[in-house]
């Protein structure tokens, strides 16, 4: 006889709490973003400190915890924001895998910093997979719970398979610092010829203010006005300076609409339209962007494609030196 | 007396009235209880009830409506018998 699969009970389910994996990539350009973790190097963390894939399905926290209840023993990590997990009231450490028992409750202190915190469970979360991922999309209604957030009442069944162990901690050096001052990396274009000189650098020379308009389809920033390229409409194109004839958003893009406000399209993002994108965040600093609360002041920092390229490399080699340290 | 202060435990935009058409939550010198709401904040297009989390008396609202707010800031002072 194998002991009964653990199952996790929904007590209360937190602001907007939904399953999370490494993504549904391969639709973008039917219309179907890519969602999953937006901070994929903490669910990277999350999963290798329980001993899982680091694209396993895991619970993206946004700014307040749920409440839970395991139905059988399971070791689980928290990654991400600091947002304190406690079982039975009693806090438990960040980066690190701890064990829970068969009735523990597990819920959250308040969010001190960052804004997205990632909860692995060893052997994951076993939830519906929809065009080859667990990743809630909510709009789309795939994925996660009924492709909706979790809610309270809902049972959510964990994996097998996977050996996870407590006491594994990810080394401080290997931790994202979490800050209301960040600088997140761009490589400026494809639509920056729209920009005038002085357009650009207002672009680059401002410390942009993040607005409460910030959720996994993109983040509105304030702080300045970009002058643009005085020119005819062509045709396809709106009025508005910043108008352009349709086209794909990539992810990561910034698009400026009517010169003010700069959005950051995340991974739940529409997959096109007729604004202006001035540049495109790395896809590792979307980690920063993800982890960036309303009101951290940002500024956007302009790197070659090479550069670029190189720093995608650096990130691959840390999560992979993270795997390595949590696996001897 | 024992001041309590009320955190919001989530980062947006506090509001003082349920909608704008409605009086406010809670005035100053308003009595409240334990789960009276005294302001809502907005993130991402939902609204979370902020409940004074004590009972007693609102002495002091420390940010003003329509304010952005951080998570774990004191919104108001409860002041408590």
């Amino acid at each position: 006889m194998t002991a009964p699969a653990t199952t996790i009970e929904v007590r209360k389910p937190g602001l907007s709490t939904t399953i999370q994996d490494g993504g549904r990539s391969g639709y973008y350009h039917l219309g179907i973003p890519p969602s999953g973790a937006l901070d994929q190097y903490s669910l990277a963390a999350a999963n290798a400190l329980v001993g899982n894939g680091a694209d396993d399905a895991v619970l993206e926290i946004v700014y307040m915890g749920p409440e839970l209840r395991f139905t059988g023993p399971a070791v689980v990590a928290v990654t991400g924001a600091e947002i304190a997990p406690r079982v039975n009231g009693e806090s438990r450490p960040l980066w690190e895998s701890f064990a829970v028992a068969e009735g523990d409750v597990l819920d959250f202190d308040y969010l001190k910093a960052g804004s997205r915190a990632y909860l692995a469970v060893s052997g994951g979360f076993d939830t519906r997979v929809d065009l080859g991922s667990r990743s809630t999309y909510v709009i789309g209604s795939l994925g996660g719970v009924d492709g909706r957030p979790i809610a309270e009442g809902d049972v959510l069944p964990v994996g097998t398979g996977a050996a996870g162990r407590a006491g594994l901690v990810v080394p401080d050096g290997l931790r994202p610092a979490m800050s209301k001052d960040v600088e997140v990396r761009v490589v400026m274009g494809l639509y920056d010829h729209r920009l005038t000189d002085r357009g650009r650098a207002t672009f680059l020379d401002t410390t942009w203010t993040l607005t409460p308009v910030a959720d996994r389809m993109g983040f509105r920033y304030a702080g300045g006005e970009l002058e643009t390229v005085d020119r005819e409409p062509p045709f396809g194109a709106g009025q508005d300076p910043s108008n352009i004839v349709d086209s794909p958003y990539p992810i990561g893009s910034i698009q400026v609409p009517g010169g003010v406000e700069p959005i950051v399209l995340h991974r739940d993002a529409v997959s096109g339209g007729g604004y202006m994108m001035v540049a495109t965040v790395l896809s590792g600093d979307l980690d920063i962007v993800a982890q960036s609360a309303p009101r951290t002041r940002t500024r956007f920092v302009e790197v070659d494609l090479e550069t670029a390229l190189q720093l995608r490399a650096e990130r691959k080699d840390r999560i992979a030196r993270m795997y390595a340290a949590l696996s001897d | 007396m024992p001041r309590h202060e009320v955190v919001s435990p989530i980062p947006g935009v506090f509001y003082r009235r349920p909608d704008p058409d409605s009086p406010p939550f809670a005035e100053d010198g308003a009595s409240v209880t334990d789960d009276s709401p005294v302001g809502l904040v907005e993130v991402m297009k939902s609204f979370h009830q902020i409940p004074a989390g004590a009972s007693g008396t609102v002495v002091e609202f420390l940010v003003g409506d329509e304010d952005e707010v951080d998570a774990g800031q004191p919104v108001a002072v409860v002041e408590t018998a």
